[in-house]
């Protein structure tokens, strides 16, 4: 029989407590090498749609927040266009759609600045509801933890995702809160009762 | 989006969520089933990086942090490959990311408590972007083993820890480069959380003495694989699409 000839992917390894000095190393206090951390700013002056704010937290199976994650979000821009590689056109000049905050040192706390996205459709046309696919990062996690995170002010209700989930009663772990107008929290839980939905995809 | 979708990713292959020998993941590892949808733009898209981000030095560890004339201390090493997708092509345009400890072991962070000194000429981060065959390389100095609080002696083996962006984001990996010849590897519990003997293999670079600069630096060969994508001819789409 003939061989496929296929490769394997390289196996992850955790991201280790010192993710920050290769991902985000003026944060974790190495100044001179990069100008900036890469990531940091998501939307500039003229970007379009409404401009919102993100906090949150990730927290372990103790409910201990992670003090030492990354995170890393990629989402369109506020027409549902993602800024590079997009079939469909070229997305909003002023708006990165990529955004790596780590979690603050004493609190695990991040927030980060965007717009609110457009919505996208799915691989069978049908449009998904607004969402940001999160990628969480940090010692003890064995490879990459993937997640999103859709907004309790859109219309929910007719999302391809959300709607093949067998337990409904996990789709809010997928809901951010509204703290105010264009804040929202969203919390991520890695066990526990209230476990975040994680995909394969 | 160049191609068509992914190869599902073989979890069989990466580490388990939840590895008791590696003690930290008990309590940060998922419990439930991961759910699956088919890729979507939010995978099959993802951020891209041009050259106009690199320094001149962010690929040479040796020199990106020291005092102008000096350089780091340790044993100088080239890291070089390729970034390739499982079908074996080369990605080109790949953003590579890479930090260490220094040649005592010891990484440049507020949270690291090992008596090993530091470096004042040694940040510990690098990174590049691969050229049209896929391939990368840096210098740096060979990274020292160091012990960590796990059980009562564990030492990681000397490794470089490497994040890369494929053309999706569903290709996004962090990984860690493991050197040929190294007992500690088979010592330790975080290279344990890989399940076979074949796939840790996959992450211990051979010494390259075809590619070592005589007199000043030996090589390392790495490469690395992210999830390849299927061809886009016969993608199944609702009929009249
Ligand atoms: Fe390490």
């Amino acid at each position: 029989m003939q061989k496929l000839n296929l490769l394997k992917e390289s196996p992850s390894q955790t991201a280790g407590p010192y993710v920050h000095i290769g991902c985000v190393p003026n944060f974790s206090g190495i100044h001179g090498v990069y100008p900036e951390d890469l990531g940091a700013v998501m939307r500039r002056e003229g970007a379009k749609g409404q401009p919102i704010t993100i906090k949150g937290a990730v927290w372990d199976g103790t409910g201990t927040p992670l003090k030492d994650a990354l995170v890393e979000v990629w989402q369109p821009d506020a027409d549902g266009i993602f800024t590079s590689g997009d079939p469909r056109g070229a997305g909003d000049p002023n708006f990165s759609g990529w955004g790596r905050f780590a979690g603050d040192y004493d609190t695990g706390e991040w927030a980060f600045e965007t717009v609110k996205p457009g919505p996208v459709p799915f691989p069978d046309g049908r449009m998904q509801a607004p969402n940001i696919t999160f990628w969480v990062v940090a010692r003890g996690i064995n490879i990459g933890l993937q997640t999103r995170m859709y907004f309790p002010d859109e219309d929910n209700s007719a999302d391809p995702v959300l709607g093949r989930m067998e337990h409904k009663n996990r789709v809010p772990t997928l809901i951010a809160q509204k703290e105010s107008e264009g804040v929202y929290r969203f919390d991520i839980r890695l066990q526990g009762h209230k476990e975040t939905v994680f995909f394969d995809v | 989006m160049s191609d068509g979708n992914y190869f599902t990713r073989d979890r069989s292959w990466h580490p388990p969520a939840y590895t008791p020998s590696y003690k930290t993941s008990v309590v940060r590892s998922p419990n439930k089933a991961l759910i699956s949808f088919p890729p979507t733009l939010s995978e099959q898209t993802g951020p891209v990086f041009g050259h106009n981000i690199l320094g001149e030095l962010d690929n040479d560890l040796i020199h990106n942090f020291a005092q102008p004339g000096e350089s780091a201390i340790g044993q100088r090493i080239i890291v070089h490959g390729r970034v390739l997708d499982e079908n074996g092509r080369g990605v080109p345009g790949a953003l590579v990311e890479f930090w260490q400890a220094n040649a005592g072991g010891r990484y440049r962070h507020k949270k690291e408590g090992y008596l090993a000194p530091l470096d004042p000429n040694f940040g510990g981060c690098g990174r590049t972007i691969t050229d049209a065959e896929g391939g990368y390389r840096f210098r740096t100095v060979k990274p020292g083993p160091y012990p960590w609080p796990n059980r009562q002696n564990d030492w990681r083996p000397a490794h470089i820890h490497f994040s890369i962006f494929g053309s999706g984001f569903g290709q996004r990996l962090i990984t860690q480069m493991y050197f040929e010849g190294d007992p500690l590897i088979w010592q330790c519990p975080i290279v344990d959380t890989i399940p076979s003997r074949e796939a840790i293999e996959t992450l211990i670079a051979p010494l390259d003495m075809a590619n070592t600069i005589p007199m000043d630096a030996r090589a390392y060969k790495f490469d690395i694989v992210l999830r390849g994508r299927r061809s886009t001819m016969f993608e199944n789409r609702p009929e009249g699409n």
